[in-house]
């Protein structure tokens, strides 16, 4: 059975309201990426050097960087020749596998989250300046209140103008308490703060949200250590997440951003913002591929349910969808 | 820093070639991968970067290598000057109206910094120009986006014009403009919100705001770290609403920011601003030449001197200079170097915008903790006179004396002492190689940045 119809197969058997989720979000982004890979598919009678040359461009227009771009050309070279694979309608099926491969990372369903069965869940959010921390927070929040949890917000950005204004809109919105202290104050301190309330009211999920900073900026990464250290502290074991917010459209910086804040707060998982746009996030491919650190959600619109858990096989068949449908049809 | 710049990678290339006259049609073709793959690193977009490594290599092949320069500094120069073209010349003027209000709206995606850059800007043009800005509050979708430009508005003490989250921003901007030219300000800075540019509803509204205010620029604003789809996003803002400059905001982070590249590459619109931090005056113009040095990673050697020059007194230089010729540089000068340096900004910054210093091992990774240099400033302010001036008399009881007085550990002390020791005997060397150098003619740095 080729790759695409035991995909197909494995996604109709899900849930369809997320699949479609992932269609729609992710049409832009399928429109230029997907559609350039059809392209170059259809143009080809033979696969050759300049069909893997063209590729490479294309991978590297998805911003997933020069190297990750390379060793991915050549792993495909590999497969083609192994494969005996002379059809360039062919090649195709084994990008998408080679693609779920990656973001996979050997490791299945890798994008669940780490909740405590009983208990408090501690969830830190990090990243830099409007990536979509506090808004990812609200969607989080959303989410989880919906399953029945017990939800309580901290507010860690005490440096911004108007961000705890902004996670306070969320928390009314969700209908979920908010616990913060006034603009300027210590981020560890209000952490601490959470840490108690959440214990007091039993909630069974805490989601602290910091100030945006630059990786580049010791002082302030230092102080995000700190905030850490709190938490820890306070809860063995705690945080049981620490997911860093990308901006899908960030090219290559954001590998540095994943090594700085992985080396100060140890991150866990990647939550990939802004894909509804015309940006393909390709970064997120290095990072997995060379610091294993996996997607764990991804944001595919402005709506409180457009966060989605990351899955790699439905994403994969949303950036394909159109090829997926018509191959399967035949 | 994580990539490579463009001269540590031309370094491999030029091994082969040195010493050769002329630059060759392979010499160049094997320097362009280089470059095509510095500009790649550095997120310039795809095509943009094809296009240009085709034009520098026209213009490479065959030229004479000047007598200063090896073959690959020439080549990094005709890159760097094609760069710095293609980013246009400095335009970092704002419009003025015939007809005040002056109206300038700002746009771009979510979280490019519209908000922070729009007080920044309107704090620029009263510190600067002297005028009286309005700020409007056009987001009525983020939460709490109105909170926080009035919050800016507060601490900068410039008006804030709102009527809250349930008026349309097409109705905002329209009273906004009446409410200003009543009140006489002369700048009207719109804030809109941030959007995808492939949202039709809301290019829409953009469109309408466009028509009703009859704005005089229209400035999009753009994440610095943006890779590839920089010029999707800019080429669709531009052709729906016809922009009249760009603002690259978090360049105070360590991206390339190769996106500049793109972006006046696409729209032909001057990047007029820079944003390099949160604070609110820090903006700048837009220098092509310097971006064109950190695109391809070769340092900001201008940014630094220019900070030099701004905080460092011409005459304690001259001072200085001959007291570390005659290397009678005592503690207290030192002190004062310190106090200056620190003037110039975090110390991180300043030695990442200095040409190789990725180079020197352990600069690499280097982190500055500015607590450690209030450390060592402590430490000499617990120092009397005498012992500023000849520290060789420093024994063990002062040490302690010193440590407890600066309320740090004498190891500390000692660090310090030793420090200073090897940085005067540093400068003696450095003394001895300037007076070499100068018969030689001029003491080189390992490569030419320019």
């Amino acid at each position: 059975m080729s790759f695409f119809k035991k995909l197909k197969e494995k996604i109709t058997k899900q849930a369809d309201s997320v699949t479609v989720k992932f269609k729609e979000g992710l049409t832009k982004t399928r429109d230029s990426f997907a559609g350039k890979v059809n392209d170059l598919v259809a143009r080809y009678r033979k696969v050759d050097e300049e069909f893997f040359e063209e590729l490479e461009e294309i991978l590297i227009q998805a911003d997933v960087g020069f190297d990750t771009a390379m060793e991915l050309i050549d792993e495909l070279k590999m497969e083609v020749k192994r494969r005996n694979i002379h059809d360039p309608k062919e090649v195709q099926a084994v990008i998408s596998e080679k693609l779920v491969e990656i973001y996979q990372g050997g490791e299945e369903s890798i994008s669940e989250l780490n909740i405590q069965e009983d208990g408090l869940t501690v969830i830190l959010f990090v990243g830099v300046n409007g990536v979509g921390k506090t808004t990812t927070i609200g969607k989080l929040a959303h989410k989880f209140k919906s399953e029945g949890k017990n939800v309580l917000l901290a507010a860690g950005d005490t440096f911004r103008a108007g961000a705890i204004e902004q996670l306070e809109v969320w928390g009314e919105r969700v209908g979920v308490e908010v616990i913060k202290q006034g603009a300027g104050s210590d981020p560890a301190a209000v952490m601490y703060d959470a840490i108690r309330a959440a214990k007091a009211r039993k909630a069974d999920i805490l989601l602290c949200d910091t100030a945006g900073r630059l990786q580049n900026k010791v002082n302030l990464m230092k102080e995000l250590e700190k905030v850490k250290r709190v938490i820890e502290r306070e809860i063995p074991g705690a945080p049981h997440e620490v997911l860093l917010v990308v901006d899908a459209t960030t090219g290559q910086n954001a590998m540095i951003q994943a090594k700085t804040f992985k080396e100060a707060t140890n991150v866990t998982g990647i939550v990939l913002t802004k894909l509804d746009g015309t940006a393909k996030g390709g970064i997120v491919l290095a990072i997995r591929n060379e610091l294993n650190i996996p997607v764990k959600f991804v944001g595919l619109g402005e709506k409180m349910d457009d966060l989605q858990e990351f899955d790699a096989e439905k994403y994969v068949y949303g950036l394909f969808a159109n090829l997926i449908e018509n191959e399967t049809e035949k | 820093m994580a990539f490579e710049g463009l001269a540590d990678r031309l370094q491999k290339t030029i091994q082969k070639i040195r010493g050769k006259g002329k630059v060759t049609e392979a010499d160049v073709k094997e320097m362009m991968r280089e470059v095509r793959l510095a500009l790649l690193e550095a997120d310039v977009n795809f095509k943009v970067v094809k296009e240009f490594v085709k034009k520098v290599s026209e213009r490479a092949v065959g030229q004479e290598v000047m007598k200063s320069l090896t073959p690959g500094q020439q080549v990094i120069k005709v890159v760097k000057e094609e760069l710095t073209e293609l980013m246009g010349g400095e335009q970092s003027k704002i419009a003025v109206s015939n007809r005040p209000p002056t109206v300038i709206m700002m746009v771009g995606l979510q979280g490019a910094g519209k908000t922070t850059t729009t007080g920044k800007l309107a704090n620029l043009l009263r510190k600067k120009y002297n005028r009286k800005p309005m700020l409007v509050a056009a987001d009525i979708y983020r939460p709490a986006a109105i909170k926080q430009l009035e919050t800016l508005g507060k601490q900068l003490n410039i008006p804030v014009f709102s009527l809250g989250d349930q008026v349309s921003p097409v109705e905002i901007a329209r009273q906004a403009v009446e409410k200003a030219k009543e009140e006489h300000h002369d700048y009207v800075l719109i804030d809109t919100a941030g959007r995808l540019h492939v949202d039709e509803a809301l290019m829409a509204e953009l469109k309408e705001i466009k028509e009703l205010a009859k704005p005089d620029e229209i400035f999009l604003i753009v994440d610095a770290m943006t890779g590839q789809d920089a010029v999707n996003v800019a080429q669709s803002f531009n052709e729906q609403l016809g922009l009249t400059g760009v603002v690259l905001t978090k360049l105070d982070g360590d991206t390339r920011g190769g996106a500049a590249l793109s972006l006046r590459a696409v729209t032909q619109t001057p990047i007029k601003f820079v944003g390099l931090g949160e604070k609110m005056d820090a903006i700048e113009p837009f220098h092509p030449e310097r971006m064109a040095s950190r695109i391809l990673g070769m340092g900001d050697v201008l940014t630094l001197i220019e900070k030099a020059q701004a905080t460092v007194d011409e005459e304690k230089a001259k001072e200085l200079e001959k007291k570390i010729r005659t290397a009678s540089f005592t503690l207290d000068d030192f002190l004062e170097q310190l106090g200056q340096v620190r003037k110039m900004g975090p110390l991180d910054e300043l030695l990442k915008m200095m040409p190789g210093a990725n180079k020197i091992k352990g600069l690499n990774n280097l982190t500055i903790d500015e607590k450690q240099i209030a450390h060592v400033e402590a430490i000499i302010k617990s120092m009397t006179k005498e012992e500023k001036i000849h520290p060789e008399i420093i024994n063990a009881s002062r040490r302690k004396r010193i440590a407890k007085g600066s309320g740090t550990t004498i190891q500390e002390v000692n660090r310090l002492l030793k420090q200073f020791e090897d940085m005067k005997k540093m400068m003696k060397q450095m003394a001895g190689m300037q007076q070499k150098g100068k018969r030689k003619g001029g003491f080189k740095l390992p490569f030419n940045p320019f």
